[in-house]
């Protein structure tokens, strides 16, 4: 063995989610030699379709699809690759006990419930749309430093102060009076019904660890806004084959550029030599040498356990010790035997995108027990029947229901093995008193909670995001303070994940930030 | 711990294992907080407690020095990447003067470095560091606990103070190099002796525990009064530390964990410290920060005045020019030496104009009688420490 040249490359990307597949194909395209890391079995990390019943699949973690950029999946030619869409357009439905099922953007049903409310939702969307395109501009760029001397990251700040400006003096003062306001504050002031309110609350808050009325929760929502800006769309997509489908043709994408793919390799070490990243050493004992180490694993990992605190100061450590992990958001999977019938839903809208929030005070009532380390009786769901679109994912006439859960800890007082099966048993009801009679037609039923998501998914904490997005996490300061821009306080070592800027989802725009990073400081 | 002392909300100063002693030779009724405890500023008068630091032998009670012990498997790796010096060539049995530096490579605070076995450290050093040493452990298989008040220590410091211990009964004392430490005892209480202190002087320091405290300090005194063992508050100690160059916390630095304006925090390089980092060890923290001051050179540095005349420059500014038009440093610590007869003062000055030979302006006022005069005094960087015998370290010591 030791005669044997160790495997090598120019760059080494660990973890094989779509921001490392992202990095991968950008860099390789360039020229530079990269091979991509995988610990599991198939590359696609948070966004894959993996089977969780004998003839049922779904996308595991990510169920939809909304924010990559339009121009990240031309650049890297993704329909080319197996990219296909089964729907798009997907319509937004809210849910609630207390009404009807309500269109969101259906101004003639909102109408009907309060006129109100039909005349305040265009302004109301068109300032949030306006808002939203500001906030891209933060997403679609590296964030500046603050405080050195480099023209590029003045650059960025003066560009950042002119958008502001040139909203407007009226627009402008609105947007810094709202930007660090609560969700709830925003959308009670804004509207009277009670559904159109919680679905604008749950989008604000899905995939966090904050309740609607959390200071903060105005920029989630609007950070929201900008994703889909960005992705130019405010509708959402189902790929054909789910997720997976999109970290398929991401793979196809970086190997047809010349990157390589290795899986079931998990990292044991990122290797240093003479205070510069080296390559790293894989758990069968391997080492691969690299000039450079790129990191989509979530910063905790990555720094304190892949590359070891000795490699760092004790400060930074600190703050990536404090950088706040846990997620709050699970995932059910559910296998059905039929088609479910949704009350009130139309047929045309069962492929859409069904949003289980009836209210904003109910949207923070299914927070507060999480604070104690508790799970309440009726979580905000966010519900979609892939099988509608796409007959790939079960067996003929079979179904499958795939719903995120908000307001699931990370830790449940007890441990989640005495909790698992009877919250699953609570949603399938939860669910049945909405769609009556699908209880009985569940054949299999998967719960997914943050700490399942983190152990399949080797995400600390088990968060989308990898963290929260708040204030103290954002932009400039993402993930903390000495590890912006995607450089670490080790030279050679880069993050690309969505530990950093602008964070999770299916965007893929921290990968390529990454990249074009990377390649600035290759000489 | 087995900690007898009250807690700090009930009784804000506590006491030292000495103090019962140290209360009945109190003649001015001189007291300072340190650390929580309540010790002696001045005995009788600075002047005689200072002379017998050169000249017999002085007792201080460094009980409030806080005491940490650092033990476990990963101990060695964890101090080398908290310290600046390389902590692996430190042998058992040996001590070691420390710095420990924040990310930016400014100081924290500096120390001393007990290798008591070959996974168990002691660090003693001015002030708490506890939340510093717990983080800094993130990642290391290591324990830190306070063991403050479980140690009485006790600076025996003077240039009879090796016959004083011996005349203790502290067997194979006069052997003891400086920077090393042994386990002795002295009439069947168990003592560790270091070649350590804060004086230039030789000395050494005791570590014992608390319920030996009184007898050995009986002991002691009986055993030096031959020797002119005395006594000392704190404000003798200044003095001597002074003369032998040494750094005061919150005096001549501010600990950049205390640090609120910008630039008051200091590095070990501005400190005229780089002999303590070695930049050829692992990753140590500040490392690469202080590379790159390194690099291109710190902005100022502490150095040695020789000032003018004989009145302190306390606090002064310091001038480029007798005309005091440019400012380009202040002074940190300063006194008039009674040993060497000089007028000294540590100060930071900004470079180029810290070399050693320069001359700088010391602006200094004299309250005189109610009228403040001032005075531009012509002053010089000169080497430091001011005052190094070779008794200091001297092995085995002038038996006297």
């Amino acid at each position: 063995m030791s005669s044997v040249r160790p495997d090598s490359a120019d760059v080494i990307i660990i973890g094989g989610g779509h921001n490392g597949l992202v990095c991968a194909a950008t860099l390789a395209r360039a020229g530079q030699s990269v091979l991509v890391l995988e610990a599991a079995e198939h590359v696609g990390g948070m966004a894959i379709t993996r089977r969780f019943a004998e003839g049922f699949k779904v996308s595991a973690a990510a169920h939809l699809f909304n924010q990559m950029p339009l121009s990240l999946v031309r650049d890297l030619n993704l329909k080319h690759h197996g990219l296909a869409f089964a729907a798009t357009d997907l319509p937004t439905i809210g849910l609630s006990p207390d009404e009807a099922p309500l269109r969101m953007g259906d101004l003639d049903a909102l109408n009907v419930r309060s006129e109100a409310d039909a005349r305040a939702y265009a302004p109301f969307d068109r300032r949030m749309n306006r808002f939203g395109k500001l906030i891209h501009a933060i997403l679609a760029s590296t964030p500046p430093r603050l405080g050195t001397t480099l023209w590029e990251d003045k650059w960025a700040l003066a560009k950042m102060a002119l958008k502001l400006r040139l909203l407007g003096r009226k627009e402008m003062r609105e947007l810094l009076r709202i930007i660090g306001m609560n969700a709830y504050d925003l959308f009670e002031d804004e509207f009277q019904t009670p559904v159109l309110k919680g679905v604008l609350g749950f989008d604000a808050i899905v995939g966090s660890n904050f309740g609607p009325r959390a200071p903060g929760t105005v920029l989630t929502y609007l950070y929201r806004r900008a994703a889909e800006v960005s992705a130019d769309s405010s509708t959402f997509v189902q790929p054909i084959g789910g997720l997976g489908t999109v970290t398929q043709a991401l793979a196809r994408a970086a190997e047809a550029a010349g990157a390589r793919i290795r899986t079931q390799a998990p990292v044991a070490r990122i290797l240093v030599e003479n205070d510069h990243a080296s390559g790293v050493l894989l758990e069968s004992g391997e080492t691969i040498v690299a000039n450079t180490v790129i990191s989509n694993v979530d910063a905790k990992t990555t720094f304190l356990n892949l590359l070891g605190t000795e490699h760092l100061d004790t400060g930074f450590v600190r703050r990536i010790d404090h950088f706040r992990s846990a997620g709050m958001t699970a995932k059910l999977h559910l296998a059905l035997a039929k088609r479910p019938n949704f009350t009130g839903v139309k047929p045309e809208w069962l492929g859409g995108r069904l949003v289980l929030s009836p209210s904003l005070n109910e949207l923070e009532r299914a927070f507060n027990p999480t604070k104690y380390q508790s799970v309440s009786a009726t979580p905000a769901l966010e519900i979609t029947i892939p099988t509608i679109h796409d007959s790939s994912l079960a067996p003929t006439g079979q179904h499958v229901l795939s719903s995120v859960v908000q307001y699931v800890p990370y830790s449940i007082k007890g441990g989640w093995q005495t909790h698992r099966a009877a919250l699953t048993t609570q949603l399938i009801d939860l669910l049945d008193q909405h769609a009556p009679g699908l209880r009985d037609s569940v054949v299999a039923a998967e719960l997914l909670t943050p700490e399942d998501l983190e152990k399949e998914f080797r995400v600390t904490g088990g968060h989308w995001h990898h963290g929260d997005l708040a204030f103290d996490q954002f932009y400039m300061v993402r993930p903390v303070p000495g590890a912006t821009q995607y450089q670490t306080p080790l030279p050679g070592l880069y993050l690309c994940g969505a530990s950093s800027h602008p964070g999770g989802g299916v965007m893929g725009l921290a990968g390529r930030h990454a990249a074009h990073r990377v390649m600035s400081k290759s000489p | 711990m087995n900690t007898p002392l009250a807690p700090h909300y009930k009784k804000p100063l506590w006491e030292t294992p000495f103090a019962e002693r140290a209360r009945a030779l109190q003649q001015r009724d001189s007291y300072v907080p340190w650390a929580g405890y309540s010790t002696v500023d001045v005995f009788t008068t600075v002047e005689q407690e200072y002379f017998a630091i050169r000249n017999a032998t002085t007792l201080f009670d460094l009980t409030p020095m806080v005491k940490y012990r650092i033990a476990g498997p990963d101990a060695e790796r964890y101090v080398n990447r908290l310290v600046t010096r390389d902590i692996r060539k430190l042998k058992v049995g040996r001590v070691s003067y420390v710095v420990w530096c924040n990310d930016a490579g400014h100081l924290i605070d500096d120390g001393t470095v007990f290798r008591i076995a070959e996974h168990d450290f002691r660090i003693c050093t001015a002030e708490r560091q506890l939340d510093w040493f717990m983080d800094s452990a993130i990642g290391f298989k290591v324990e830190i606990e306070e063991v403050t008040s479980e140690i009485a220590a006790l600076a025996v410091q003077g240039p009879t103070s090796c016959f004083v211990l011996k005349r203790l009964g502290l067997e194979g004392v006069e052997q003891l190099k400086p920077f090393e430490w042994r386990n002795l005892s002295a009439a069947g209480r168990p003592v560790m002796v270091s070649r350590t202190g804060f004086t230039g002087d030789l000395g050494y320091e005791l570590w014992m525990r608390p319920e030996h405290a009184l007898g050995l300090w009986d002991d002691l005194m009986d055993a030096g009064q031959s020797r002119g063992i005395r006594p000392i508050g704190s404000q003798a100690l200044n003095m001597a530390r002074i003369e032998a160059g040494f750094l005061m916390p919150n005096v001549d630095f501010i600990s950049a964990e205390h640090t609120i304006r910008l630039n008051r925090d200091r590095s070990p390089l501005e400190l005229g410290l780089e002999w303590l980092i070695d930049f050829d060890k692992p990753h140590f923290n500040g490392r690469r920060a202080l590379l790159e001051e390194n690099r291109v050179g710190p902005k100022r540095r502490l150095v040695g005045l020789d000032v003018a005349g004989n009145k302190p420059a306390h606090g002064a500014l310091l001038y480029s020019d007798e005309a005091g038009l440019k400012e380009v440093g202040h002074v940190t610590s300063a006194m008039w030496s009674p040993t060497c007869k000089r007028n000294i003062a540590l100060a930071m000055i900004n470079t180029p104009h810290e070399g050693l030979g320069s001359t700088v302006w010391a602006d200094v006022y004299l309250n005189r009688e109610l009228m403040w005069e001032r005075r531009m005094l012509r002053s010089q960087v000169v080497e430091r420490p001011f005052f190094a015998p070779a008794r200091r370290r001297a092995t085995p010591p002038n038996d006297r």
